[in-house]
């Protein structure tokens, strides 16, 4: 007897998945459009000195990552943050979308699919591609906020990694959804957990890590440009 | 048993004799040796027929003297849009020695459409629900200049899976709908460049199936037809082949087509392994010195080695016959043709039917026959080689050569993986697959994806080839592998392995009983075999 699956969901990453930018991408952006023309400079400066300390902390953990990246955005106010989301969103986000992301949005959709953004970048600057792309429900991280103002670190727990996948777990059993007719699509061998934990993961542009572990384990691979 | 020893009833049919030479058959990418009963019968295909001296001059005799319609200059005038739409790499198989007769048929073609003004042209893969080819692929089958001048902006792949790109051209009287390319549809001239290889290629397939979308397959391609065809590779008595002609109407009735229909003989191998389409006991020392040493080099090769070996063996196929005209009475010669090289005639069934599974399917090209792929060409396409009777009777045995290795090409066959790990261990019964799960796979948002913007079959194919094997499944008693290199492959395709050729055929007659007459067919080349 072919047992049925109850409904299920489909979990993106964004980073590389369906887009072709990174964290650094949208960090650059903010740092870009600081209040005035010096401060604007300072962190963009500031940013750029970072890029190699962020290559360093992915070497040891995502999560590591994480915590040394976000520091960058001590103290941006939360409106200028959410100001700056539509911004980038136009300049950043959607001219890096790929050109596929929408269809298979949207043909998944139609399959009666939730669809769920699962992502390290954070909430306000994503909130804009949520509501473009007809995202049901977003996994971000969360800026710490004192005063209105960014303290640099995340509101645990930090979504990267293992977490992507607990908080996949969670939501699926708070909303009724079965992980075995899940899809999850993610580029990056560091999102292993949260393409493990679904019964159908998909590769999307794959990093090397991740195209050894999707050829072992017969996950299609998708080429999207 | 009737044994007659050395018998030559036909061309065609040897008799295994004490003292006969070991046969070969293909174990996937290698070849065993096996010495087979003294009364096996062994079935050859024909030589090949010689090929026209001139393709280029046959082609455009064809196209000038067509069947059924006015020649090809005379419907053409300046300014209209054409397009020609040809096989993808399916056929042939494996692929031809470069000039492909794809590129060969185009350098007849293309001049005469410049000549009457028509330069609107569009080239058009007929892929249907295959993958998408490569862009050397396409390259290769077109030639170099035919390649810069079209791709990739007139020269492409069909897209099964484009909302924009498909037409509705009628509905059948049956109910059949049927959606076929825009490109094709919006043509003022809708020329169809096809090769035929078996008999189950060609005519009203070439565009019903070739340029049609999921929806307008599932009407024919699913279990019961493939149950009513008798067999699908006998136009005559097959229900794929009736339910295609039914909706080639429809498009006759709406397009204008021309079909140009190619014939090649059956010469597949290269000069150095010619000696695997002969009668061993013809071999001569330099054929049995070229086994030996291909024999040991494929040992000791990787698979993967092994695979590469034979994908980069082009054919050297010759063009035996081109007609051109109205898709039936261009199809009709195309067939007498195709059955003339292929057909050897046979007496009687077999109670066990032995053939080695080669390295190549119409859906592995430059990939890897996976364990579905090598369940059609067995209880498929092998057991369809017949015309009047199956070669085996009802409730025989056949008997494989194959590795069933568990290996998949994500990248070609993605939904593969999932059909033959998450759907056969629950069931193999066809229909129950079909009516449960054959539409979510092919909605299955990353085979679409896949499909559409990489170079893998659709998400519903894999479907399609577990019931092509729907009329052997349920006609023969028992299937036996040999040659595999695990136990749960075979035991998931309903399959029993044996240790060698020897144990299969004890097997197998401890099923029919001892007295079973056991055929081989020797493939390839191809054999259509004509059961008395």
């Amino acid at each position: 007897m072919i047992r049925a699956l109850g409904p299920g969901a489909a979990f993106y990453d964004l980073d590389g998945t369906l887009v072709r930018t990174n964290l650094v991408h949208v960090l650059l952006f903010y740092a870009r459009n600081d209040r005035g023309v010096l401060k604007s400079l300072q962190r963009t400066a500031v940013s750029l000195a970072g890029i190699p300390l962020f290559f360093a902390a992915e070497r040891v953990s995502r999560q590591a990552f994480n915590e040394v990246f976000f520091r960058f955005f001590r103290g941006l106010t939360a409106d200028r943050l959410r100001l700056l989301a539509e911004e980038l969103w136009e300049q950043v986000l959607e001219p890096a979308l790929r050109p596929e992301a929408a269809e298979l949005i949207e043909r998944s959709r139609a399959q009666g699919l939730r669809q769920v953004l699962v992502t390290g970048a954070f909430d306000l600057a994503v909130a804009p591609l949520v509501r473009e792309l007809g995202f049901d429900d977003c996994g971000a991280n969360r800026l710490d906020l004192a005063d209105g103002r960014a303290t640099g670190h995340l509101v645990p727990p930090v979504m990267a990694g293992a977490a992507k996948a607990g908080w996949i777990r969670a939501y699926a059993e708070r909303e009724g959804l079965s992980l075995g007719s899940s899809y999850a699509y993610a580029d990056s061998l560091s999102d292993l957990p949260m393409l493990s934990v679904v019964g159908r993961p998909t590769a999307v542009n794959p990093d090397a890590g991740l195209r050894r572990v999707a050829r072992e384990q017969g996950w299609p691979v998708l080429r999207l440009s | 048993m009737s044994v007659r020893l050395r018998g030559r009833p036909d061309a065609g049919t040897v008799f295994i004799d004490t003292d006969s030479a070991p046969r070969v058959l293909h174990c996937g990418e290698s070849l065993l040796e096996a010495r087979l009963p003294v009364g096996t019968r062994v079935v050859y295909a024909r030589p090949p027929i010689a090929p026209v001296p001139d393709a280029h001059q046959a082609i455009r005799e064809a196209i000038e003297n067509p069947l059924g319609c006015d020649p090809l200059p005379a419907q053409l005038r300046p300014g209209m849009r054409a397009t020609i739409a040809m096989d993808d790499i399916s056929l042939p198989l494996p692929p031809m020695e470069r000039p492909d007769v794809r590129q060969t048929a185009l350098e007849v073609l293309l001049p005469i459409l410049a000549a009457a003004g028509v330069d609107d042209i569009h080239l058009l893969v007929a892929n249907s629900l295959h993958r998408k080819m490569t862009e050397g692929e396409m390259r290769r089958a077109v030639g170099d200049d035919i390649h810069r001048e079209f791709y990739p902006d007139r020269y492409y792949c069909h897209d099964a899976e484009d909302p924009q790109g498909l037409v509705t051209v009628g509905t059948t009287p049956h109910g059949e709908r049927l959606r076929l390319s825009r490109r094709a549809c919006e043509s003022d001239l809708l020329i169809y460049l096809n090769i035929n290889l078996v008999p189950m290629d060609g005519g009203h397939k070439s565009v019903t199936v070739g340029l049609c979308d999921y929806e307008s397959l599932r009407p024919h391609h699913e279990p019961q037809t493939i149950l009513d065809s008798d067999s699908y590779m006998d136009p005559a008595r097959s229900a794929l082949s009736r339910k295609c002609d039914r909706m080639g109407r429809l498009v006759d009735a709406a397009l204008d087509v021309f079909h140009v229909e190619t014939v090649l003989n059956n010469r597949m191998y290269p000069p150095e392994l010619a000696f695997l389409a002969k009668n061993e006991d013809d071999f001569d020392d330099r054929d049995r010195l070229k086994l030996r040493a291909a024999r040991l080099a494929l040992d000791r090769l990787p698979w993967s080695a092994r695979r590469a070996f034979f994908q980069r063996l082009p054919a050297p196929y010759g063009l035996i016959g081109c007609w051109a005209g109205r898709t039936e009475p261009v199809h009709e010669r195309t067939l007498a043709r195709c059955f003339e090289q292929y057909a050897v005639a046979v007496e009687g069934q077999c109670d066990v039917l032995i053939a080695g599974v080669p390295y190549i399917s119409p859906y592995n090209v430059n990939s890897i026959l996976n364990p579905i792929l090598v369940q059609v060409m067995g209880p498929g396409y092998l057991f369809n080689l017949y015309r009047g009777r199956p070669l085996v009777r009802r409730g025989g045995v056949l008997i494989l050569a194959h590795p069933c290795y568990d290996a998949f090409d994500t990248a070609s066959h993605p939904s593969y993986v999932e059909f033959f790990h998450r759907l056969l261990p629950e069931t193999r019964d066809a229909f129950e697959l079909r009516e449960r799960y054959e539409e979510s796979f092919a909605r299955d948002p990353r085979y679409v994806a896949a499909y559409r913007h990489g170079h893998a079959y659709h998400g519903a194919h894999p479907f399609f080839m577990w019931y092509w094997g729907e009329n052997g499944r349920r006609h023969l008693g028992k299937i036996i592998v040999v040659g595999a290199e695990n136990g749960y492959v075979p035991e998931r395709l309903g399959w029993e392995r044996a240790a060698s050729l020897e144990e299969a055929i004890a097997m197998g007659r401890s099923h029919v009983g001892r007295s079973a007459e056991v055929t081989m067919l020797h493939l390839p080349p191809i054999v259509i075999a004509d059961v008395a």
